[in-house]
């Protein structure tokens, strides 16, 4: 059976069918057409499917897509205004902070998640945003420097 | 096959429906029931949700801590009342899962999971539930007993707020700041002219579920938290314990490693 929802994404507003039981990761990619949200596990535990509900993070494979009725949704592909990257993509580039990708927008999402809430984040606060998010072929040192360059001056120093 | 999700604005409605519809499942921050979904599990036919107020509730008022099943850990966390839990909240998952993640949810988790419910047992709380069937009221051990036996909704958890410093938590996991558990205790450790009165102590992920470690809770009673005070309880800290073999670490691992954190916890060497 399908449901319609409606709801947010990247500012913009989507109506759509969902499969009974759907996932928010499934709906992206497959129903709506947004590519840029990855999967990698589907239980939970990779992070690379991270996405912003209301502004907080969460993990769109373990997230019942009818529930996000009315909620706003952001994705990586929201994050870049025309031909300028967010500062964290450009951070990411200057810093390598991605080689394979794959974790990347899961990444970018969950540092977005942080630094909207707590623009002067500490290095521990750094790790602590990211812990949920798996990096199998960086490294993380390059992904929490590229976050660091994003964070207010001060901590940049205390890095 | 595709599962049928019901969603109530009661709370009363969505126990009615737990406890009659077939194959159907409560579903809190879905962190785990995602994932049978995503299996295609079949035993997971109907998905209860309900949008009941009541599930996100939070009170602590002298003395008494109240907390809807539907409240997150990352609610917790956002609450400075609740500062004693926040170790525990802190230690379920990663930012992400803390949003999704509830106490309702944790209490029916699996080991090596639920280090939340332990903690919970650790402080004495009661499983209250929803619906006209059974006991309206349970203690959570009891209830952990028997919980893969019912289908029914546990609305809240309520506990008496824990005197300052007297709740110590500590989890041992292979990865840092975020890792499953080896294992957790929790604990209460009253102290009455410098000897222990009534200790409460809980381990996750020394058994199936959470359990109380009650040859240890007895060796200590009467005893000062020094070296010599806590060695009867060390020695007896595994009692009544039956951890599993699984990806994170071997039963016998866990056996060994419990009397080395139990030590350093009751001593008070780590408090997170
Ligand atoms: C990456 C990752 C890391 C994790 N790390 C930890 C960890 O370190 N420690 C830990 O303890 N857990 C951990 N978990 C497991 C899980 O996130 C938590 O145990 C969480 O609290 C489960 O709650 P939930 O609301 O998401 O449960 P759900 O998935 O919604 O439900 C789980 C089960 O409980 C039942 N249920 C839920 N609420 C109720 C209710 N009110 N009444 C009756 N039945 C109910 C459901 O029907 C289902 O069977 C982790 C999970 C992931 C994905
Ligand atoms: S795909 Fe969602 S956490 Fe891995
Ligand atoms: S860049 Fe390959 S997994 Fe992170």
């Amino acid at each position: 059976m399908k449901t319609p929802i409606q709801f947010h994404l990247n500012g913009e507003a989507v109506a759509t069918f969902v499969e009974s039981g759907a996932n928010l990761l499934d709906t992206l990619r497959e129903t709506v057409g947004d590519l840029s949200v990855k999967g990698g596990c589907w239980q939970g535990t990779c992070g690379t499917c991270t996405v912003l509900i209301d502004g907080v993070p969460r993990l769109s494979c373990v997230t019942l897509a009818e529930a996000c009725a009315g909620k706003s949704v952001e994705t990586t592909a929201g994050l870049r205004r025309g031909a300028d990257l967010h500062p964290l993509q450009q951070a990411f580039m200057d810093r390598f902070a991605a080689q394979c990708g794959y974790c990347t927008p899961g990444m970018l999402m969950a540092a977005k998640a942080l630094l909207d809430r707590n623009p002067n984040p500490t290095r521990a606060e750094v790790i602590d945003a990211l812990c949920g998010n798996i990096c199998r072929c960086t490294g993380y040192e390059p992904i929490i420097q590229a976050v660091m360059d994003v964070a207010g001056s001060d901590n940049r120093r205390r890095a | 096959m595709t599962v049928t999700i019901k969603t109530f604005d009661r709370l009363a409605d969505a126990a009615n429906a737990l406890s009659s519809e077939r194959g159907a499942h409560f579903f809190g921050g879905g962190t785990l029931i995602m994932r049978a979904i995503n299996e295609a599990d079949p035993s997971v036919q109907t998905i209860i949700r309900s949008t009941d107020p009541a599930l996100q509730h939070i009170s602590v008022s002298s003395g008494r801590v109240e907390l809807g099943a539907g409240v997150t850990m990352a609610a917790i966390l956002a609450e400075r009342e609740l500062a004693f839990l926040h170790p525990v909240a802190r230690a379920v998952g990663g930012p992400a899962v803390r949003e999704a993640a509830t106490v309702g949810g944790n209490l029916f988790a699996n080991s090596p999971y639920g280090d939340f419910a332990a903690a919970l047992l650790a402080l004495d709380a009661t499983a209250q539930f929803a619906g006209g069937f059974g006991q309206r009221e349970l203690p959570l051990e009891e209830f952990l007993g028997r919980r893969d036996r019912g289908t029914s909704l546990v609305s809240s958890v309520a506990f008496r707020r824990p005197p300052t410093d007297v709740f110590r938590f500590h989890k041992v996991t292979r990865v840092h700041p975020k890792g499953i558990s080896v294992l957790s205790i929790s604990a209460q450790l009253p102290v009455a002219s410098g000897r222990i009165a009534g200790a409460r102590i809980a381990y996750n992920a020394m058994g199936q579920t959470p359990l109380r470690a009650k040859a240890a809770e007895r060796a200590l009673e009467g005893r000062p938290l020094d070296a010599a005070g806590i060695a009867p309880a060390l020695a007896v800290a595994a009692d009544g314990t039956a951890p599993v073999d699984d990806a994170i670490a071997s039963a016998w691992w866990r056996r060994e490693i419990l009397p080395v954190y139990l030590r350093r916890l009751l001593l008070g060497a780590v408090h997170t």
